[in-house]
């Protein structure tokens, strides 16, 4: 039994070491060194400060800017240093009345837009960090940023277009817009 | 479901049954101790700890090295925990964990679980996550790996009285098989955006100002709430963005390739800087399956007949591809309590449809729904959508994979060993409807064998079921549940489900980091581990000993479709015998309120 003792500690210290400090810090060199950027959390910079992830949602709410999914982080949405998603379930009435809420946040925004909400735009992401939006949402609330903005529709969703990814290697995932990238672009042309 | 539902699921059964045989045929050489290119490292570590690479073990030696050397990793998982203040690699500056929290931790890592009533980015140094959970990451994959190997070698050894030696196994499983793969697979990852690095979270400017409610504080920093119990809180707003940082990529490879599921961040794998890309998303998906499938092809290879392994992937195959293919069609039908307030969940090529509260944009509703039927068909727990949003059925078959014991693929090691046991329960059941000695692969099963394999079947139903009557009948249990009616008790019934079985995914609206439900899971996470693997590795003792006999006329073959039939007769029969009364008060119920009004 001591023997056994003995070689456990020693077989887990040794493995320990080797998995626990060797290894990640190993990937931390090479991660570093072949993918500096993605390493360091793929950051936008504007004039040499970083304003934002290309992977990390802000929260957004002037009618000239693209709105993004909604976030239940707390206490601030979209607060990257506490992920975390509703966790409420189909039934949960505090969800119906969330989503209804949203649903007439982005109608007094745009009363003139009839047509139904796409439903990421109402419902909150998982991690309450999403980047992205359906291009279904986003052309849903192109007129709307467009007339903000004082630019033509069509300006709008050549921007719309620019920040679009389609499905990855054609099968995976889904189709999504990149919401920060695509705010970014919409202040930078009017600069 | 929709086309592009189906495609992505052929793709990936196609990537991981195609990688299955190579994998497992490495497997086989690596453990059977045929890989000369690793001896002169192997042999260095073995003269390091002192370990004799040549001396056999009897099972209960094999058993008691193995629960010393998990033993031993709780104490240092609960130890970093408590110390992490004084300790390098905090720059956040996190302060010890709380004891209930610490210890639950520890086991669920140890175990395999990784269960988190704690939210990783706001509790947790690098230091902990590296050196205490990365470490259990693999150690507790190796575990599961070794014990399915002592296993199989009770079934390929005859009259032999040792099963293999632990250290000897621990050291090569994790040095020539997790090790490497989680290497490259961390590297794709960090290419697709997955983060590594050790530095203080990072803060930016925001295009526009968030006003929120945020808690007034007292002077303590403790969050004031008035008479009746609800938290005060003041206008605020803010400008800045604090970006939680830490080397993620090099914890989520193993996270995935070891199936254990532990999130470095609170969302898990929905967060984007563990999951940025669908391409990621799937090669997190395939890593989870990648292992429990090859170790099919290795059991064959190393019982000499390779047919058996076959047959036992084939059972997992397909119960996968059913599970599959509801949780997405169900996911896709979204949520009729939304349309009914005019929102287009109608899918189509602008975007995913479905109900994505609680998914993320990149994934929609049909990546989501298969990782969480991968996720929970193995025992990893790791999630890229919140399963406490899901409809119903939705939300249904992840906690049907876990009750089904974890055999669909299962855990590493685990759900094979899972699997080989419904597979001696098979060939029992049939040698009682004909009247015969059962036997398996040439060895017979009697009382002894039969006695353990019931233990190992029942234990977790056990601690699952009982667990849930305690939680739903204390004051304390029932605190913690986030949503009303049917759905609340199904947030109890997955916490215990996913604790006893080692899956590690949670209905997360359930307030689990307590006192109460830290020491319950606790319990459930441990003795349903330990529980399985004494009388699987007694099992291996005893099956070592026995003669083979030849195959004889009466005897069933353990390769056909006749029992693959069966043996996925026996899982089902014993899963949906035991949980179909709790199902139906929670999951069912509130599909047919959903569906039907209340």
């Amino acid at each position: 039994m001591k023997s056994l003792l003995r070689s456990a500690l020693s077989v887990f210290v040794l493995l320990s070491a080797i998995t626990g400090l060797a290894y990640p810090l190993a990937v931390t060199g090479i991660a570093g060194a072949v993918f500096p950027e993605q390493a360091a959390g793929s950051l936008i910079f504007k004039d040499g400060k970083p304003v934002g992830s290309r992977l990390i949602g802000q929260p957004f709410s002037d009618p000239g800017h693209f709105w993004g999914r909604p976030s239940a982080t707390a206490p601030q949405p979209y607060n990257a240093a506490a992920s975390s998603g509703s966790n409420q379930g189909p039934l949960n009435p505090a969800l119906e009345d969330a989503v209804k809420g949203r649903i007439a946040a982005l109608r007094a925004a745009d009363p003139g837009n009839g047509a139904p909400i796409p439903a990421d735009l109402v419902t909150a992401s998982g991690s309450g960090l999403d980047p992205h939006i359906s291009p279904a949402a986003a052309l849903w609330q192109l007129g709307r940023v467009a007339r903000a903005r004082g630019l033509r529709e069509a300006q709008v969703r050549a921007l719309v277009d620019a920040n679009t990814e389609g499905r990855q290697w054609g099968f995976l995932g889904e189709a999504r817009v990149n919401v920060l990238a695509l705010n970014l672009a919409l202040d930078a042309l009017q600069r | 479901m929709s086309p592009h539902a189906w495609l992505l699921l052929g793709a990936f059964l196609a990537v991981l049954l195609l990688s299955a045989k190579p994998l497992g045929l490495y497997i086989a050489c690596l453990m059977e101790g045929r890989l000369r290119i690793g001896r002169p490292l192997e042999n260095l570590v073995y003269r390091l700890v002192g370990v004799r690479p040549d001396e056999e073990m009897g099972w209960l030696r094999y058993a008691l090295a193995i629960l010393l050397f998990n033993g031993l990793g709780v104490l240092s998982v609960y130890a970093l925990q408590r110390l992490q203040l004084a300790l390098p690699f905090n720059p956040q500056q996190m302060p010890a964990v709380t004891p209930d929290s610490a210890f639950n931790t520890a086991v669920s890592f140890v175990t395999n679980t990784n269960w988190q009533g704690y939210g990783g980015e706001s509790t947790l140094g690098y230091l902990v996550q590296m050196l205490g959970l990365t470490v259990q990451n693999f150690l507790s994959a190796a575990t599961g790996i070794v014990v399915v190997v002592a296993l199989i070698r009770g079934l390929a050894r005859h009259s032999a009285a040792t099963v293999g030696n632990a250290w000897v196994d621990l050291t090569r499983a994790t040095l020539y098989l997790l090790l490497p793969l989680s290497f490259l697979i961390a590297i794709v990852l960090a290419g697709q955006g997955v983060i590594q690095n050790l530095d203080p979270y990072r803060e930016v400017a925001t295009l526009e100002v968030t006003r929120f409610d945020a808690p007034r504080l007292d002077a303590a920093g403790q969050p004031l709430s008035d008479d009746k119990g609800a938290v005060l809180t003041e206008p605020a707003e803010t400008a800045v963005q604090t970006l939680a940082m830490g080397p993620v990529a090099s914890q989520e490879a193993i996270k995935m390739l070891g199936t254990n599921g532990g999130g470095f961040f609170n969302a898990n794998s929905a967060h984007p800087y563990e999951n940025p890309t669908p391409l990621s998303n799937f090669i997190q998906m395939l890593a989870i399956f990648l292992i429990p499938a090859a170790l099919c092809v290795t059991f064959g290879r190393m019982v000499g007949d390779g047919r058996q392994g076959w047959a036992v992937l084939t059972a997992m195959t397909l119960m996968f591809v059913v599970a599959a293919a509801a949780a997405m069609s169900f996911e896709q039908q979204g949520n009729p309590r939304l349309t009914a307030l005019g929102v287009d969940q109608l899918g189509g090529p602008l975007q995913s449809g479905g109900n994505l509260e609680g998914k993320e944009a990149r994934f929609g509703s049909a990546d989501s729904a298969l990782f969480a039927t991968v996720t929970t068909a193995a025992s990893c727990g790791a999630v890229n959508a919140m399963h406490d949003s899901f409809t119903p059925l939705g939300g249904l078959v992840p906690l049907v994979n876990m009750q089904l014991g974890e055999v669909i693929f299962g855990g590493v090691g685990t759900g094979l060993y899972g699997m080989l046991v419904f597979a001696i329960l098979a060939v029992f059941i049939s040698g009682l409807m004909i009247g015969r000695t059962p036997e398996y692969l040439g060895k017979k099963i009697e009382a002894h064998e039969m006695k353990m394999s019931a233990i190992a079947i029942l234990v977790t139903p056990l601690l699952v079921l009982l667990g849930t009557a305690i939680a739903v009948m204390s004051e304390a249990g029932r605190a913690g549940i986030a949503n009303p009616g049917a759905h609340g008790f199904s947030e109890i019934l997955y916490a215990l489900t996913s604790a006893a079985n080692n899956n590690g995914s949670a209905f997360a609206g359930l307030s689990a980091n307590t006192p109460f439900y830290n020491l319950l899971l606790a319990l459930a996470m441990w003795f349903g581990r330990f529980g399985v693997i004494v009388p699987v590795l007694a099992m291996a003792g005893a099956l070592a000993a026995k003669k083979r006999l030849p195959a004889g006329a009466g005897t069933l073959p353990t390769h056909g479709p006749l029992f693959v039939t069966l043996l996925i007769g026996t899982v089902l029969l014993v899963g949906l015998l035991n949980y179909v009364p709790a199902l139906a008060l929670g999951p069912i119920v509130e599909h047919l309120v959903l569906w039907l009004g209340a």
